[in-house]
């Protein structure tokens, strides 16, 4: 019965003044994906939607002077796989940000509604961890950056100040022997949430790891950057007692719950699981670059 | 693939057994059919259902006045606008007692579990409704809540219905069933082998993609019009009137288009409550169920607690079989306690049978029908532990099914003495198929597993009542009309059935499926019967027109009507004595119909009888991600006697979609509740059914064997296919991991914790 105002700007700095002068009562429309399906479920009533699809900014894939790419919040995971360039870069990322829903939904779905959804099991945000992006936000008092491991806040809350929009990721540029992966534990073969994700990305030089980052997902309440795992595996040329080190460090990381999806127990072990096949992808796709 | 093994009334079929384009087809491809909630009126408003936000609670008090004073509001009704069905006296409609209807519609003196109706309004919209609902104000006592059989059975358990006894207690088993053949104990005694084994199984939903969604108009001269999808428009219309007071012939009942029911649409929610509501307000009333309603607060099937033991000699033998099959009935009594009672050891020459069925009440959304109701559950126990007996004695599964399968003469612990069993023909059809032969790496990887399994099952099929009518159309076409919903395809299948009869080229014919106002009684779809009954009734419908049609063609020949033949759609003369004319067509016919007497048409009601049971052997091959815990389907051959496949893309679809519902149950889907008996899982996202990319094509061996008790060798082929899923698949597990499961689903946690303990 209340009324839903609908504003679609063509700048930030507009729709940075409507979503800050609605003072808590608007949110920010991507692809909706999340956002309609939690209004229908009535978890949220927003009194104003902005819509930043509009924006030049928050739809573009732009490679960056540095010869890195910086990719607008509000980009669809098709857009993002039709990229010339992005997913020989990162196909780590690409892979994750394409593993959200199916055809229809990846029309849609963008990493930034992934990331401030601010669910713990959001499939890009591990890979986009891993990948050691940084994003740009823009609010009432201007813009700033941060690391993505630093938006999660707590299932479904992001640390982005009230008026504040996330505008962009910027992902570093590729050293030669780099390449990503992202893997999920999930029951069925698609069309579920991740039990556990992981992103891993690692750069190789003549067989042994020089640079290692590993994201961790759906096993705590926000996704994790799990640094004793990278660090277990530079150095190593992925032997077994560097990958079983890791694996150990992903499980200590663990905070999980019991619930409907997987057990602590489960989930703790799965998370080293995922680790040694996803390092193993990885490192392949290192090989060949 | 298709097996014909008989070639009795085959050869000279022209669209019988051909994959005709099925008359509902376009239209639903084009999104143009019309479901349950597509029905709109002018003047239409809607209905809202508040629910019970406990598992368990004695209802002190309703107050709806400031649900009534809200504007826009138009009316409300609660449990005292149902007719009452007093616990003293059951009255039943089918299976169903109305007792327990009257009750799950609304609650009466309690709330029996978490989403139990409690009251309804009806406003201008949605909202307006919704808003209101939150209005009404409901005193509840809580009470203490029990959800798991396990729990509900302990002697301290909180006691649902205080009428309920078990051994002269108070008690949540409602009720009991048995079935026995000869003196079990003395069997045993007999055995050198015997294994028995407990199992558990979870509630799992139907999983229809349509919600329940109605629409009623209640006129100002108390005639009620309801459209809504369902099983059977007829149990709309009786159950309606049941629960509401209106008599039958007030009431008409239009079928819409279903998507999906398999059994769970044999009994309503909503039609009765929009029916007082749209009387109490003046206006058609619409009411949606959203996907959390219709998994919160429309029956699953139940979930079961059973131990199974079996006696055998060492040739493989089995000479007695005992069954304890605890069975969730949901908070109202009525669990499906005939599926695995008599289903479990009916495959099986066995001549010492115990089998018992316990209904156990606890707060549980009443459990609904779902395909061989109950079945699946008593064949999951039986047939795991003849796999078990068989790897105890090293015999191949299927040939100690062979040794022991029921033939004719052989009778049944639930009572039937079977004429023609079919059963031996899908072990063997399985034993010689290539899937069988197929030599299975059991290690192809490193942290992988492979094993196969095999199981059989059995399930009654129906016959029952149904009516058909054929009409000839005045340019020489045919309309048939039957009185049973099509969630399978039926209509295809009588389009063959009747093209093939009158002998006119199948798209000449129109199926459509009539109204409680436009065609005689018809019972459920359900049970595997429709294609069975309706075939049946629709044979001797256009029998009767072709008698018509000889009479006509007689009359404008001046001859006498047995000197007519009706052959491919035209009336000849029988021979050469009978004169010499040139052939009248259909439409020939028809234009002159009222000038040789009138409109040319034919209906029959009929009581079927000869349904024959089904029987199905089922091989799977499954993978195992030791690491992950990930069981997944590799392969997978059902072979199933189907009588006569009237439509043969119909027959494998049924089967193929048994196989998968099977498969969800075996692996993934199950009902998960809090602490505070609340479901946790009432949405496609969190409740597991399989989507197309975790199932392979599942391959349907139809074996062709004519039922003779059918003009066209039909048998019910619906139920049969869910039975053996669960054993197979678990049996499958166990030949790749070498442990067994004694549980369902076989989740990943559930199997990465036993793998770990190994
Ligand atoms: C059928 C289906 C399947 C799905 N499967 C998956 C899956 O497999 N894996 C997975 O991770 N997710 C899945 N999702 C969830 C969802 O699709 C993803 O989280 C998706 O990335 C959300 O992106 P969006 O652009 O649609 O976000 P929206 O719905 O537009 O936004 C999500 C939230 O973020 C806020 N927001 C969006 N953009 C910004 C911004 N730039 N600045 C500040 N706040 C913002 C919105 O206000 C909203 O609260 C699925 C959803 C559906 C419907």
């Amino acid at each position: 019965m209340t009324d839903i105002r609908y504003v679609a700007p063509q700048t930030l700095d507009e729709a940075v003044s409507a979503f800050a002068a609605a003072q808590g009562s608007a949110r920010i429309l991507a692809g909706g994906t999340d956002l309609l399906v939690q209004m229908r479920a009535g978890i949220v009533r927003p009194g104003l939607i902005v819509d930043i699809k509009k924006i030049t900014e928050m739809t573009e894939i732009a490679e960056t002077a540095e010869g890195g790419f910086r990719i607008g919040a509000a980009v669809s995971g098709t857009t993002l796989a039709e990229h010339g360039s992005f997913g020989k870069a990162w196909p780590g990322v690409l892979e994750a940000i394409n593993l959200i829903g199916s055809k229809q939904v990846q029309g849609r779905a963008s990493p930034g509604g992934n990331l401030c959804n601010g669910s713990p099991a959001g499939d890009s945000v591990p890979a986009m961890i891993a990948a050691g992006a940084v994003v740009t936000v823009q609010g009432p008092n201007g813009r700033r950056s941060m690391p993505v491991e630093a938006v999660p806040a707590g299932p479904h809350r992001t640390s982005l100040a009230p008026g504040e929009i996330l505008v962009s990721f910027t992902l570093p540029p590729r050293p030669a022997g780099s390449s990503d992966a992202y893997l999920r534990m999930i029951p069925r073969t698609e069309m579920d949430i991740a039990v556990v994700g992981l992103g891993a990305n690692l750069t190789l030089q003549g067989g042994v790891v020089t640079a290692a980052r590993i994201g961790l997902g759906a096993v705590a309440p926000t996704v994790l950057l799990v640094e004793e795992a990278g660090k277990a595996l530079i150095g190593s040329r992925l032997d077994d007692a560097a990958l079983e080190a890791a694996a150990a460090a992903c499980r200590a990381a663990c905070k999980p719950i019991n619930d409907k999806r997987g057990t602590i127990a489960y989930r703790t072990k799965v998370a080293g699981v995922l680790l040694k096949r996803t390092v193993a992808i990885a490192a392949a796709r290192a090989g060949g670059n | 693939m298709n097996v014909v093994t008989d070639k009795l009334q085959v050869e000279d079929n022209k669209w019988i057994g051909t994959r005709t384009i099925r008359p509902d087809g376009a239209d639903k491809v084009t999104g143009r059919a019309s479901y349950a909630a597509d029905n709109a009126m002018p003047g239409m408003i809607w209905g809202k259902v508040l629910r019970s936000p406990h598992a368990h609670a004695r209802i002190r008090s309703i107050d709806t006045s400031k649900a009534e004073a809200l504007p826009g509001v138009k009316a409300v009704v609660t449990a005292k606008d149902i007719v009452d069905f007093p616990i003293e006296t059951s009255v039943m409609l089918g299976i169903q007692d109305m007792r327990w209807m009257c009750r799950n519609v609304m609650a009466r003196e309690k709330a029996l579990f978490h989403g139990h109706p409690i009251a309804a309004v009806a406003a201008i919209n949605e909202e307006v409704a919704a808003a209101a609902c939150a209005l009404i104000v409901v005193d509840y006592e809580v009470l203490p809540h029990v959800i798991e059989i396990e729990d509900a059975i302990k002697p301290d358990a909180p006691i649902l219905h205080d009428f309920a006894k078990f051994e002269g207690k108070p008690s949540n088993i409602a009720g009991t069933m048995t079935a026995k053949l000869g003196d079990v104990e003395a069997g045993f005694a007999e055995a050198d082998i015997v294994v028995e084994r407990t199992f558990r199984t979870r509630p799992i939903h139907q999983g229809y993609i349509e919600p329940q969604a109605c629409t009623v108009s209640y006129s100002a001269d108390g005639r009620a019009t309801i459209w809504s999808s369902s099983q059977g428009q007829f149990m709309v219309r009786a159950m309606t009137s049941l629960l509401t007071g209106v008599p039958q012939s007030n009431i008409r009942a239009i079928p819409a288009e279903i998507g999906g029911g398999f059994g769970a649409k044999t009994i309503i929610y909503l039609e009765p409550v929009a029916l007082l509501l749209s009387k109490k307000s003046g206006r058609p009333v619409k009411m949606v169920m959203t996907r959390d309603e219709v998994m919160r607060a429309t029956g699953p099937t139940s979930g079961s607690f059973s131990t199974v033991k079996i006696g055998a000699k060492k040739d493989g033998t089995f000479v007695a079989a005992k069954g304890d099959f605890y069975i969730q009935a949901g908070c109202l009594p009525g669990g499906p306690l005939r599926g695995p009672v008599g289903c479990a050891f009916a495959p099986y020459d066995i001549p010492h049978v115990l089998s018992v069925g316990y209904d156990v009440v606890s707060n549980r959304s009443k459990v609904a029908a779902y395909r061989a109701p109950g079945a699946p559950l008593g064949a999951y126990a039986a047939e795991c532990v003849i796999d078990e007996i068989a790897e105890t004695l090293g015999m191949d599964p299927l040939e100690i099914r062979l040794k022991n399968t029921a033939r004719s003469g052989t009778k049944a612990a639930y009572g039937a003495t079977f004429t023609k069993v079919t059963f031996e023909e899908t072990i063997e059809s399985i034993q010689t198929h290539e899937h069988y032969k197929a030599p299975l790496d059991k290690n192809p990887r490193p942290g992988v597993k492979r094993g196969r399994g095999v199981a059989s099952g059995f399930w009654y099929n129906a016959g029952g009542e149904s009516s058909a009518q054929v009409n000839i159309t005045e340019d020489g076409n045919v309309v048939v009309t039957t009185g049973h919903p099509d969630v399978g395809g039926s209509r295809a299948s009588i389009a063959n059935v009747a093209a093939e009869l009158l002998g006119v080229d199948h798209g000449r014919v129109s199926v459509l499926i009539g109204d409680t106002a436009s065609i005689g009684y018809s019972n459920l779809t359900g049970g595997s019967r429709v294609t069975f009954a309706s075939a049946m009734v629709v044979t001797q419908s256009a029998e009767k027109v072709i008698g018509q049609l000889k009479e006509r063609a007689a009359k404008i020949w001046k001859i006498d009507p047995e000197a007519v033949h009706w052959e491919n759609g035209e009336a000849r003369p029988a021979g050469p004595n009978a004169g010499q004319f040139p052939p009248l067509t259909l439409a020939d016919l028809a234009a002159r119909a009222s000038e040789t007497g009138g409109p040319i048409g034919a209906g029959v009601q009929l009581n079927t009888a000869g349904a024959e049971p089904g029987f199905a052997t089922h091989v799977v091959d499954v993978e195992v991600d030791v690491d992950l815990g990930i069981i997944r389907v590799l392969r997978y051959t059902a072979a199933q006697d189907v009588g006569r496949a009237l439509h043969p893309s119909y027959v494998e679809g049924q089967i193929q979609g048994g196989v998968v519902q099977g498969i969800g149950w075996a692996l993934s889907e199950e009902y998960l509740y809090d602490s505070q008996g609340r479901l946790e899982n009432a949405g496609f996202l969190d409740y597991r059914m399989p989507v197309c990319s975790d199932v392979p094509m599942i391959e349907a061996v139809m074996l062709e064997i004519p039922n003779p008790k059918h003009p066209q060798g039909v048998r019910g082929v619906g139920e049969a296919p869910i039975v053996p899923p669960l054993a197979a698949i678990s049996n499958a597990v166990h030949d790749a991991l070498g442990t067994r499961f004694y549980s369902l689903p076989m989740s990943p946690p559930k199997v990465l914790e036993r793998l770990d303990q190994a």
